[in-house]
């Protein structure tokens, strides 16, 4: 169909993020034919997804597309100390949760894949994977679930992991306790993370808990519908589909000092004393990293309030 | 050495294949075929070769089968007797007994025979079942969460209980257990391939799951291997890479129609009365949630890769139905 312009496309030096921005103008393929071979290989099948289901065109090209506008012009996302994610390096991305929907959990993945060229893949809770098209969308943009074998197994590959140790506790808790972190579970990214030998990156993620102030819990009707929690916000139920426009707070996304953890043994993963004291310190970190991301934010939505 | 082989379930391609390959190994002295119905090979139907496999008529469930191996001094048995959905005939408890009780009475005539040195069983990576709790990719030693409660795979894991068993019972006959995926491939005739082969693919609303195919070549290279070489254990035999069940309805050129879960199987109810393809309980979790296992340990043991990936097994498999509407990977 159009294969001069593919053989043109193959010698775009493969830059960090995959092409969604061709800045090299010599080699600029005619975006027509880029488009009609992506559609042919899109229609015809001839893509590759990792055994994870991750499927990287489609994540790069649709999925993120559609989320950059809100990352750049709604929340206008700013990340600081980028240097702190290995290039090509395995490493695990712990990071603050919040926000009642977890939109921090595709902010976080924008960023690293667009400014340091590394595609996240985030660790869910396994009510992601029960629920129809949810299911599906969070395999192919490179998520999985929150078991030992597939965080052991994406290390050892040398991904970039991410997950939210808060959980539901976290990206559902009230309005009034925003940005206090909440208990952070067993631990078990700790003893994934010793095992793989690779260090941790404590992250803090500023304004996400702004976007849908939670004010009340409509626990009856949650537990009807098996959902962790219902929120009530200043605009949802009260204005409909229209109250979850999340709100336009200015968010910050600071990297922090990696830990390390490779001076340990592997064994040293089943030694409950170590592994809560590093949870310990990781949570530590994470909140005082929020504290200062927070002041040095000012007004959430700025420049009123 | 010489050798004398058993394989069980010889009627059907996988296993009419394996023994057309061990009769041609100049090693093995006599290859012993058994199956409840005759070969199609020697019923004038055509089908696979089997060179110079001796068929006999068994049905496993019966104690027959003990008599078989006592008078020809077996030594290698490959069990490749799994049948994986009911016949039109018999029904799902015909299917049972056959998978089970046949394993049974199969496994116990190689317990008191004193010259069976290798036990080679054919399993099925649905042990694992399809679950949202579980991990995405399955090692040998994983515990499901979910396992199976019905049908095949329910079957294969009481079958892998009783090879257990037998393993540790009989700790000087090298025990063999081999979780197959799917397999594809111009030969086979299995629900999947079935399937596949519908005008319309009906797909479960809001899932996409990822596939996994053994080609049939390469199933039959690692039961010629493990027939003829000693690898005791476990292990899973898979093609490299996934396949996501939308990408293989593309590349087949099918057009899917996604439908709610009850729906589907409500349809599938419907269909399978008609007696069309068959969508078993399990089967709709598999459409839900897929499965994938990790092969890296049957590799090491080896030595060796499968030659077909899944993606390349499939468009094996689409090949010779004559399946490519749209073109697919430029051949």
């Amino acid at each position: 169909m159009s294969v001069p312009h593919e053989d043109e496309a193959r010698v775009i030096p493969i830059s960090a993020a995959p092409s969604f921005e061709e800045t090299d103008s010599g080699h600029e393929p005619d975006p027509m034919a880029a488009l009609l071979a992506f559609l042919r290989r899109r229609v015809t099948g001839d893509y590759e997804v990792d055994e994870f289901g991750y499927d990287a065109e489609l994540t790069d090209k649709v999925v993120l597309e559609l989320i950059r506008p809100l990352y750049h012009h709604w929340f206008r996302v700013e990340t600081l100390e980028l240097k702190n994610i290995p290039d090509d390096s395995g490493a695990l991305v712990v990071a603050n949760h919040s926000g009642t929907l977890p939109l921090d959990a595709l902010m976080l993945q924008v960023a690293l894949h667009d400014e340091v060229g590394r595609p996240l893949r985030l660790l869910g809770a396994d009510l992601v994977y029960q629920l129809p098209m949810l299911s599906h969308l969070a395999r192919k943009t490179g998520h999985t679930l929150a078991c030992r074998e597939d965080a052991d197994r994406l290390l050892r590959k040398g991904e970039l992991v991410g997950v939210f140790p808060e959980g539901f506790k976290g990206v559902g808790k009230p309005f009034s306790e925003r940005y206090k972190l909440q208990r952070f579970g067993r631990g078990g990214f700790v003893a994934s993370a010793i095992r793989a030998g690779v260090p941790i990156v404590p992250t803090a993620i500023v304004g996400a808990e702004e976007i849908y102030p939670k004010i009340g819990d409509l626990k009856f009707l949650a537990r009807i519908l098996g959902l962790p929690y219902l929120p009530i916000t200043p605009f949802f139920p009260l204005l409909g589909p229209l109250g979850l426009v999340p709100l336009p707070s200015k968010w910050m996304i600071e990297f922090g000092e990696p830990i390390r953890t490779d001076e340990y043994e592997p064994a040293a993963a089943d030694d409950p004393m170590l592994v809560f004291n590093i949870t310990d310190h990781v949570r530590e970190v994470i909140q005082q990293l929020l504290n200062e991301l927070r002041l040095r934010r000012g007004h959430a939505f700025p420049p009123f309030l | 050495m010489t050798h004398t082989v058993l394989v069980t379930g010889v009627s059907r391609h996988i296993g009419a294949r394996v023994a057309s390959v061990l009769a041609a190994d100049p090693d093995i002295s006599r290859v012993i075929g058994v199956d409840t119905v005759p070969p199609p090979s020697l019923t004038r139907e055509g089908g696979i070769s089997l060179g110079r496999t001796e068929f006999v008529r068994v049905d496993l469930r019966s104690p027959d089968i003990a008599q078989v191996i006592a008078a020809a001094d077996i030594d290698t048995v490959v069990h490749m007797s799994l049948v994986s959905a009911p016949s039109r005939s018999g029904g799902r408890a015909a299917m049972k007994e056959h998978n089970v009780i046949g394993t049974m009475q199969l496994l116990g005539a190689c317990q008191r025979s004193a010259t069976v040195r290798r036990v080679v069983v054919r399993s099925t990576t649905a042990v694992y079942g399809s679950s949202p709790r579980d991990p995405a990719v399955f090692t040998e030693d994983l515990e499901p969460h979910d396992g199976p409660v019905h049908g095949y795979a329910k079957d294969a894991v009481e079958v892998e209980g009783y090879v257990r068993g037998f393993a540790r019972r009989r700790p000087d006959v090298t025990v063999s257990l081999l979780r197959f995926a799917n397999f594809m491939g111009p030969g086979v005739d299995s629900p999947l391939t079935r399937y596949f082969t519908q005008p319309v693919l009906p797909t479960v609303f809001g899932f996409d799951p990822r596939l996994q195919f053994v080609h049939e070549d390469d199933a039959v290279e690692v039961l010629r291997r493990m027939a003829t070489e000693d690898h005791p254990g476990t292990y899973n035999v898979a093609g490299a890479g996934v396949l996501l069940l939308s990408q293989c309805a593309r590349r087949a050129g099918r057009p899917s129609l996604p439908l709610p879960s009850p729906a589907f199987t409500v349809l599938g109810g419907a269909v399978r009365r008609a007696g069309l393809v068959e969508y078993s309980p399990e089967q709709v979790r598999l459409m839900c949630h897929g499965r994938v296992v990790d092969t890296s340990r049957l590799e090491a043991e080896l030595g060796w890769k499968p030659k077909f990936s899944t993606g390349a097994a499939f468009d094996d498999f689409l090949r010779s139905r004559s399946l490519r509407p749209l073109g697919g990977v430029p051949a």
